[in-house]
């Protein structure tokens, strides 16, 4: 079995964001990167199946991204991953969905994998379509926001979370694509000796222009923090005089307090 | 501009997001019609076309199917775009059917502006404008787009009216790949926070398990209930039955006070209703402060015993 993981680099979302120079996405400046917390539990889930199977099946990890990238692909293979593909890509930020599934599309057509996992979203720019357009591009049939997945004689069966707390079951034949949410299985940190040997596997490098080349369907316009509505009171300062001031707001506001 | 409206049901049910749609068509000034893989017996209050196809047989989730469906109604109705709920249901389907057209889709859409599309970035600290990319529409039409638009942010102003002229929609072939084995229902609850008059929530923020009866503690010093983000939940800290939010419970309590949470989209749905909130955030950038009444900067696990200690007194 031949299994492909997705991954994307992300920045802390409790980092402060400012628009960068031509406004089309944040100033990378000052920003610590790390795996997409998403795409943690797709690499996961794709390593227990491994496991499950006793080793068989081999795990590629993907990314698309600038030279900082090999950090979380790095990861990826300390948690268990075998071999790695480094899209080499500069302005992948200017790059819509669209031509993202498009590139890995057209480096996973004719490889064979049997089984593609990626997160739902990324914590960036959160469009949740990448993962299924992949699938639509390869023809193959695809899940998304998993919460359970199963794997027996070549049926998957995924449990998708929906709202209010209900899941939906569904099963799906390989070759198949999912996209993994919160909460699917809980991610292994890797340890020291697993991060030493994932730094003997190879990790291929493509500069994108070998790969599709599609034209962009959307584009930024401007980006930009968003309005404040303000309004709140904001308490900042020395933690006694919060305390003190917290509590008068409380009880002057709020009945149940009195 | 013509939109067409792609409306959900579940569990034999229509789902009043789909009027979330109307209001959407409404704001585009866009002339509608709506698709629904739903039931004769369950129609949407609307003065339109529906294109209505029988769940029955093409079952309530199956994406290959609903896909096609789509695609017909498409090629009947010739739309500038084709609109969903950015739910469970729309991020599912949606992007199927923009890559089946090859057009560009715009996710989680929050407002208009100027003929762009307003989504977030990075858990809300930044927003971006969403255009059709530049030369796709030399005329200055829009060119076909598929939009997913965020549950919430648009709201019929008044009460949904109308019955449909209903125009039956089939499939010749129905295979797929996948089949649909049924739901789970909701895990039974543990605590109904839905009646706390005072909810105090743990998130992230508070780092580890053993950090939660510091938050408890405040809950029962307010005399109220622990409630909890969802990676709270899923770390194992807190049981299920706490969560607030998209795929927890939603609460209006009088006092909600958020311990160390952002304020992610899908948290803030189930409890932006509450009448006061307080937000306890070591950063003063995190998107939970743009609803908070109170947003204190400090550390958590400092200012909640400070603060329990000065309850109890
Ligand atoms: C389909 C879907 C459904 C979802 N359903 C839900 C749902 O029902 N409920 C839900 O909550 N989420 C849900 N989520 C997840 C949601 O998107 C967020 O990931 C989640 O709400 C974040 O939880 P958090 O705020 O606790 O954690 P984080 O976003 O990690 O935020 C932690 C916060 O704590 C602050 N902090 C850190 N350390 C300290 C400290 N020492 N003192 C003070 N502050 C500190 C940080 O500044 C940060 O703002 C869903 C997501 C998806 C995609």
């Amino acid at each position: 079995m031949k299994i492909l993981v997705c991954i994307k680099q992300v920045p802390d979302m409790e980092s402060r964001f400012r628009a960068n120079g031509d406004k089309t996405w944040y100033d990378e400046a000052d920003l610590a990167f790390r795996m997409n917390e998403y795409d943690e539990y797709a690499v996961e889930q794709a390593v227990q199946l491994k496991e499950q199977l006793g080793g068989e099946p081999e795990i590629t990890v993907l990314s698309i991204g600038p030279e900082r990238t090999v950090e979380a692909i790095k990861k990826a293979l300390a948690m268990g991953g075998d071999r790695a593909v480094h899209i080499q890509d500069d302005r992948y930020y200017q790059k819509d969905p669209w031509q993202i599934a498009s590139i890995i599309a057209s480096y996973a057509k004719g490889q064979g994998f049997d089984l593609i996992f990626t997160g739902m979203q990324s914590q960036d720019r959160g469009s949740a379509q990448v993962g299924v357009t992949v699938a639509e591009l390869l023809g193959i049939s695809c899940a998304t926001t998993l919460v359970g997945f199963s794997y027996d004689g070549g049926t998957v069966t995924v449990k998708r979370e929906l709202e209010g707390g209900i899941k939906g079951v569904a099963k799906l034949k390989l070759p198949a694509l999912v996209t993994c949410q919160l909460g699917l299985n809980t991610p292994r940190y890797p340890t020291l000796p697993n991060i030493m040997k994932a730094k003997k596997k190879e990790i291929a490098t493509f500069p994108v222009a070998e790969l599709s080349q599609e034209a962009e369907l959307t584009a930024t316009a401007a980006i930009y923090p968003p309005a404040k509505k303000g309004g709140g009171i904001v308490l900042e300062g020395e933690l006694g005089n919060q305390v003190d001031r917290l509590m008068g707001i409380l009880k002057e506001k709020i009945a149940v307090l009195r | 501009m013509k939109a067409l409206l792609i409306g959900e049901y579940r569990q034999g049910k229509l789902l009043d997001t789909t009027y979330e749609l109307l209001a959407f068509a409404d704001r585009l000034g866009a002339e509608s019609a709506l698709l629904l893989v739903g039931n004769q017996s369950q129609l949407p209050k609307y003065d339109g076309r529906l294109y209505l196809a029988d769940a029955a047989k093409y079952g309530e989730y199956n994406p290959d199917l609903h896909k096609k469906l789509v695609l017909q109604a498409v090629e009947r109705e010739n739309p500038d775009c084709i609109v969903f709920v950015h739910s469970s249901y729309g991020w599912d389907l949606a992007p199927r059917v923009a890559a089946a057209l090859k057009v560009g889709q715009v996710s989680e859409i929050v407002a208009l502006n100027e003929g762009a599309f307003e989504v977030n970035v990075c858990n809300a600290k930044l927003r971006r404008t969403v255009t059709p990319a530049r030369g796709l529409a030399p005329s200055g039409a829009c060119p076909l787009l598929v939009l997913t638009i965020q549950a919430g942010a648009f709201t019929l102003a008044g009460e949904p009216q109308g019955t449909p002229q209903v125009e039956p929609l089939e499939l010749s072939q129905a295979d797929s790949g996948i089949e649909f084995v049924g739901y789970e229902a909701a895990e039974q609850k543990g605590v109904d926070l839905t009646r706390a008059e005072v909810i105090v929530s743990a998130g992230r923020g508070v780092g580890k398990k053993d950090n939660v009866p510091v938050i408890a503690a405040l809950a029962s010093a307010l005399g109220g209930e622990l409630g909890a983000s969802r990676p709270v939940v899923d770390a194992g800290w807190i049981d299920h039955s706490h969560q607030v939010g998209t795929t927890g419970q939603t609460v209006s309590p009088k006092l909600y006070v958020a311990c160390g949470i952002s304020g992610a989209i899908q948290h803030l749905a189930g409890m932006k209703k509450a009448d006061f909130i307080v937000a306890i955030n070591k950063d003063k950038d995190a998107p939970i402060g743009e609803i908070a009444d109170v947003l204190v900067v400090a550390d958590v696990m400092q200012f909640v015993p400070a603060f329990t200690a000065k309850c109890a007194r």
